[in-house]
């Protein structure tokens, strides 16, 4: 490809996230109007708590850790055509699985219990989407349902351990005892809290892409996401056991989303100790096209956003709910955007 | 260009019809004009715009431009509701009924207000009765068979009082027998003072009915006249077009046509002969019709004879095979069984053979269970009983290929791959594969961009080229093809038709199923027809095929 | 003492079986709209929003002109959030899941975000007034039945008259064989002169004024209050519902409370004293019966054939 067809398809490429990046600000700026605040104030914070600092620069990373690693999930998901809405549990699923094999792993030297313990975090999350994918082969329920319901029943698993066997020892608040040191990862940048965390994200982001792109399994999934119905006939693909390693897959992504929060960022798990990445992550994953090295992207806008919110709310005093507005806003262009281009494309000249 | 008097009272008059989908032209100033009380053939083949005529006439469409005259008065046709209202109404190429629904509902969708159950099963046999058509109101559609569903279809439109009823390609999913009804009923009922318009790009059933032919080419209307005023020739070259010199015909250009009609007296000496000889000339699917057009719907036993002569294979074509190779046989199914997921049993007890360098076809009508026992040598379903033989290189092109064959938003290398991609290890040699894109490409004339083409943007008969092509790329044992030309224009039809002839002629063993009868006799070697699960061989006759189909031999 | 036991177990049996209906009400409501959204073709996995919608609209309604206007404002939110949702399903023929997904989003935004401007930062200590139970004099004297049915808000009465009645439209009106010819096969539709975009964007829109009615209920008839995400999963709930009522609206009323059992069970738990269970494995046991009903009601066949399906000619 010349160079200026490299500089166009770059271009190209750029343009719809620039457009979709507009269409956020015009919505969140809508809305900060309809509930009364000065959009000026509140963005400037907005900007300010995401990149107005080497702090909060670093913030900004360490939240798009979370939002990476689910991002990838749910991007694997529906590239295999499944519909996985339980990020969210499968994350927290798996923060709590980190959390019990820390407490079990206390006196362990922390080289072979944190590994141990974002394992433990992968597997559980695997084994909670496997719930979804089971009843999907077995009994042909609805992904979207059956994912979300274990969401549910995640976060009501989570507040009872919080509140029972995995309550920190005075028993007062409803949250996990603080890990130890040697179960805290280890920070990669010094004097940020960049964790090396970030530095697995990045290293999945790409192995997924190469695998996806190179390798006849990751051949395989796309296809069964493509059209599951050719990959049978066409391909003799066996989908449904596709399927049910993607689904695996997935869940293990988001269930070390969840161990790598616990053991980089939080240090202890309780009630509300996800806001909603995994809802979030689903943005994010569509913003990027599926794409993993996109998920990167994205994640770090996403990562961005939330950092600036929390700095609106204590600067501007904005709820900090409404990224969800900004985020659900994000997901709606994106579709609208889809459904013109392919209108568009439908009426395109077929050669013959 | 001859014109059906212009000054005859006219039913329906479509005029100056032009319409584009995006840049593509469907229609060019094409015109029809339908007199009350005849049967009037809407002739062309396929993606002349014949469908997309029609569907401005009952309201589908709106064309860009063009002018509909409904007795004689200028109006505006906007939706089906519209049409209906005008006593416009259409029976459908694939049937527009609610499978889960019974007959009466099905005729009743649509109306207004409380419905009654009780009372639209008895319009329903009210009407049917009174049109002399046998169809029970309270059956689920789902259960009915083909005929039944269109004989549903017709009653829906009859239960509205339309007064023009239009048929898209009617015949092509009966047996002849059922087709010769569906005809004669055609032929009754314009005769009471309706008027039809039947679409088909088979020129013998619309001859052997109609008072008036309107041919489509390339969306434009190219020969507007009574049936009694034109001859066949006129008919097929109209809608072939013989001065478009980029018009291939199968396996010759317009140099060979000469011989291929020299060819045709030599048929009709032999056919006089009354021989089992087989002509395996490269003809045209409609010059093919020209030696069968004499099997008119009232059938005349002398001239079953010229059909049975369809194909004679020249001695020339058959040196490259060696009789050694012609014994053993490359697919076999012995005894075999299938039930589907919803209990059905679907195939019976079949056992059938096709040897290397043999074109097997299969005659049915739907449902008997071609597509399931196709899919069983195909190695896509498992049979409860019986065995099964195939080879591991082996091609196979379902009939719905963007259900089953494509990945439409991928580009044209990735469907490539695609095939055997399940049992692929390891990584994809991309290089590789779009090297052999590229060969299939060059191979079967698949006119696209690359192979980073898009498939969606790719015509259907290139989607069908580019199939078989990547089926064939391996030069495969046996390759096993459904309804392969659907849809497809002359042009690709002919470019499928000389795929499996060079399949066959290269050693490999070919199975079809077509439910164009035409197709199965212009390519077989042998034919063989399938009805409710069981399977018989049957000669190369018309009738016996026929007969066969619907389970009464 | 034996007695004791007995008058004891009486009540909580009769409490519970009150409970139940009460818990019912909005997921019946709620399900009821799912339905006729489905039975056109369209999984409204949106509802979940609506719903939210509605509990806060409720709220607002209430505190400016009482419960009645409350439900009204609710019903009207909610047909807000299900044109957001129609917009994007049936004229752009977006993904279903994917622009349900991002309504709730929206919607579980907007409402936390509308809260906290119009209450406060917490909200805390809202509360608003909600309609006490009317006993129908002679039904709600029935023993066991008549307290559990009869004495409720008038809102589950109103459910009373409207499941029978969509049953009857769905089944014997013109108007609902199209809606069922819509779910099942859009191209038929289309060739008798129906309008499937019509019917399915009507469809979709009651089906929010439903969902919209159901998070008033939980406003108004229940917790006297508005949280952010009180809508805790009923919308998706509400599907599985309608997958267990076979897509029939009195199968699905019965199924409702099946499902209103389910979340009556943390209130016989408290007061029959257990404390042995936790008390949020409790809460979670709709959730679990969600995945049980949809495992086990093999649905798939009974399903609208059409449902979910994006391209539609018109």
């Amino acid at each position: 490809m010349s160079m200026h067809a490299k500089v166009k398809s770059a271009v190209t490429a750029l343009l719809p996230v620039l457009v979709f990046a507009g269409g956020a600000v015009l919505v969140l700026v809508m809305l900060l109007l309809l509930t009364g605040h000065s959009p000026g104030p509140a963005l400037a914070a907005l900007a300010r708590g995401a990149a107005g600092s080497g702090y909060a620069l670093s913030s900004t990373i360490v939240r798009s850790v979370p939002l990476a690693l689910s991002g990838l999930a749910v991007a694997l998901a529906f590239r295999a055509g499944l519909l996985n809405i339980g990020a969210e549990g499968q994350l927290l699923v798996g923060a709590c699985a980190a959390t019990a094999v820390g407490v079990a792993l206390r006196a362990t030297p922390g080289v072979i219990a944190i590994p141990v313990m974002l394992a433990a975090g992968a597997i559980a999350g695997a084994g909670w989407a496997w719930i979804a994918a089971a009843l999907r082969k077995r009994y042909g329920v609805l992904e979207v349902i059956s994912t979300i319901m274990l969401n549910f029943v995640a976060i009501n698993i989570t507040g009872w351990l919080v509140r029972g066997p995995l309550q920190e020892p005075t028993r007062i608040n409803p949250q996990s005892a603080s890990l130890p040191l040697s179960q805290q990862l280890p920070i990669v940048i010094p004097t940020t809290r960049i964790h090396v965390g970030a530095v697995v994200a990045v290293a999945l982001a790409l192995g997924l892409w190469w695998w996806l792109r190179a390798t006849a399994s990751g051949f395989r999934l796309r296809a069964v996401g493509a059209n599951p119905l050719a990959a049978a006939s066409a391909g003799k693909i066996d989908v449904s056991r596709t399927a049910m390693v993607a689904f695996l897959i997935s869940g293990a992504l988001a269930g070390l989303a969840g161990s790598v929060e616990l053991t980089g960022v939080t240090y202890a798990l309780y009630e509300n100790f996800s806001p909603g990445y995994g809802y979030t992550a689903i943005a994010v994953a569509l913003l990027a096209r599926l794409n993993p090295l996109g998920v990167l992207a994205t994640a770090l806008l996403f990562g961005a956003l939330e950092a600036g919110a929390g700095a609106m709310q204590r600067d501007a005093a904005v709820p900090s709910v409404v990224v969800s507005v900004v985020e659900a806003a994000l997901i709606l262009m994106l579709v609208a955007a889809d459904r013109w281009q392919s209108r568009a494309g439908q009426r395109l000249a077929t050669s013959s | 260009m001859t014109t059906s008097g212009a000054g005859a009272p006219s039913l329906l008059s479509l005029r100056g019809v032009t319409h584009r989908f995006g840049a593509v032209g469907a229609l060019h100033d094409a015109s029809l004009h339908v007199r009350p009380g005849t049967v009037h053939a809407l002739l062309g083949e396929n993606g002349a715009g014949k469908t997309t005529l029609m569907r401005v006439a009952f309201g589908l469409l709106t064309p860009d431009q063009g002018s509909i005259l409904v007795r004689d008065k200028p109006t505006a046709i906007a939706s089906p509701a519209a049409a209906l209202a005008l006593g416009i109404g259409m029976v459908h190429q694939h049937f527009t009924l609610v499978p889960a629904m019974t007959v009466a509902e099905n005729v009743a969708l649509g109306g207004r207000g409380v419905f009654r159950p009780q009372q639209a099963a008895e319009r329903v046999g009210e009407v049917a009765t009174r049109a002399g058509l046998t169809l029970d109101p309270l059956a689920i559609v789902n259960t009915l068979s083909v005929g039944a569903q269109q004989r549903c279809e017709i009653v829906k439109a009859l239960a509205r009082d339309v007064s023009l009823l239009i048929l898209d390609e009617p015949t092509a999913v009966l047996a002849p027998a059922e087709a010769a009804d569906l005809l004669q009923w055609l032929r009754t009922f314009a005769s009471d003072g309706h008027a039809v318009v039947l679409i088909t790009h088979k020129l013998r059933d619309a001859l052997s009915i109609a008072d008036d032919v309107t041919v489509l080419r390339r969306g434009r209307t190219v020969l507007a006249a009574r049936a009694g005023d034109t001859t066949q020739d006129d008919l097929r070259r109209a809608m072939v077009g013989t001065e478009d010199n980029s018009v291939r015909l199968v396996g010759g250009d317009i140099g060979k046509r000469a011989e291929s009609t020299t060819r045709t007296d030599t048929e009709r000496a032999a056919a006089k002969r009354a021989t089992e000889e087989r002509t395996a000339s490269e003809r045209s699917d409609v010059e093919r019709t020209d030696a069968e057009r004499t099997s008119a719907v009232r059938a005349d036993p002398e001239r079953t004879d010229a059909e049975r002569t369809a194909a004679e294979r020249t001695d020339a074509e058959r040196t490259d095979v060696k009789p050694s190779d012609a014994e053993r046989d490359v697919l076999r199914t012995n005894d075999v069984y299938y039930t589907d997921a919803r209990g059905a049993e679907r195939v019976r007890g079949v056992t059938l053979g096709v040897r290397r360098a043999e074109l097997v076809g299969i005659a049915a009508v739907e449902g008997g269970g071609q597509h399931e026992l196709l899919r069983l040598l195909a190695g896509r379903l498992m049979p409860q009983r019986g065995t099964i033989l195939a080879p591991a290189r082996l091609g196979f092109v379902p009939e719905d290929r963007h259900r089953d064959a494509l990945m439409l938003d991928a580009p044209v290398d990735e469907n490539v791959a695609l095939r055997g991609a399940g049992a692929r290890h390891g990584r994809i040699p991309w290089a590789t594969v779009r090297h052999d894109t590229e060969q299939i490409i060059a191979a079967r004339d698949v006119r696209t961009d690359g192979p980073s083409a898009i498939v969606r943007t790719l015509s259907g008969g290139n989607q069908q080229k580019l199939v078989l092509g990547r089926e064939l790329a391996n030069t495969p044992d046996a390759l096993i093809v459904e309804n392969p030309s659907r849809g497809l224009d002359f042009q690709a039809t002919a470019a499928v038709h000389s795929a499996l002839r060079e399949a066959r002629d290269g050693g490999a063993a070919v199975l079809m199923y077509s439910s164009d009868l035409d197709e199965v006799l212009l390519l077989a070697d042998r034919v063989l027809v399938m009805f409710n699960g069981t399977l018989t061989e049957v000669p190369r006759d018309r009738d016996a095929i026929g007969r066969a189909m619907l389970g009464a031999l | 003492m034996l007695s004791l036991e007995l008058a004891a177990g009486g009540d909580a049996t009769g409490e519970f079986l009150a409970a139940t209906v009460r818990f019912a009400t909005p997921l019946a409501f709620a399900a009821i709209g799912e339905c006729v959204s489905e039975r056109a073709g369209v999984i409204n996995i949106g509802l979940e929003g609506a719903i939210l919608a509605g509990a806060l609209g409720g709220t607002v309604g209430a505190g400016i002109a009482g419960p009645a206007a409350g439900f009204a404002v609710g019903a009207a939110a909610g047909v807000l959030v299900a044109c957001v949702f129609a917009l994007f399903t049936v004229w752009l023929r977006a993904d279903q899941i994917i622009t349900g997904t991002a309504t709730n989003l929206l919607a579980l935004g907007m409402t936390g975000t509308l809260f906290r401007s119009l209450f406060g930062a917490a909200g805390v200590g809202l509360s608003t007034p909600t309609i006490a139970a009317v006993a129908i004099p002679g039904l709600s004297a029935l023993p066991l039945v008549g307290q559990a049915f009869f004495a409720q808000p008038v809102v589950t009465y109103a459910l009373y008259v409207l499941v029978p009645a969509v049953a009857w439209w769905m089944a014997r009106t013109h108007s609902g064989l199209a809606l069922r010819a819509v779910g099942e096969s859009p191209e038929a539709a289309i060739a008798a002169g129906v309008r499937p975009r019509m019917v399915q964007a009507c469809a979709v829109l009651f089906a929010g004024a439903m969902a919209g009615i159901a998070g008033a209920t939980l406003v108004l008839a229940q917790a006297g209050t508005f949280v952010e995400g009180m809508s805790a999963g009923r919308g998706f709930i509400a599907i599985a519902i309608v997958v267990l009522g076979r897509w029939r609206p009195l199968g699905v009323a019965a199924a409702a409370v099946l499902f209103g059992a389910a979340n009556a069970l943390q209130t016989l738990v408290q007061s029959m004293g257990w404390t042995a269970v936790p008390y949020q494995l409790i809460l979670a046991i709709p959730y679990v019966l969600t995945l049980l009903v949809l495992a086990g009601a093999s649905g798939r066949v009974a399903a609208p054939a059409a449902l979910g399906r994006r391209e539609v000619e018109q």
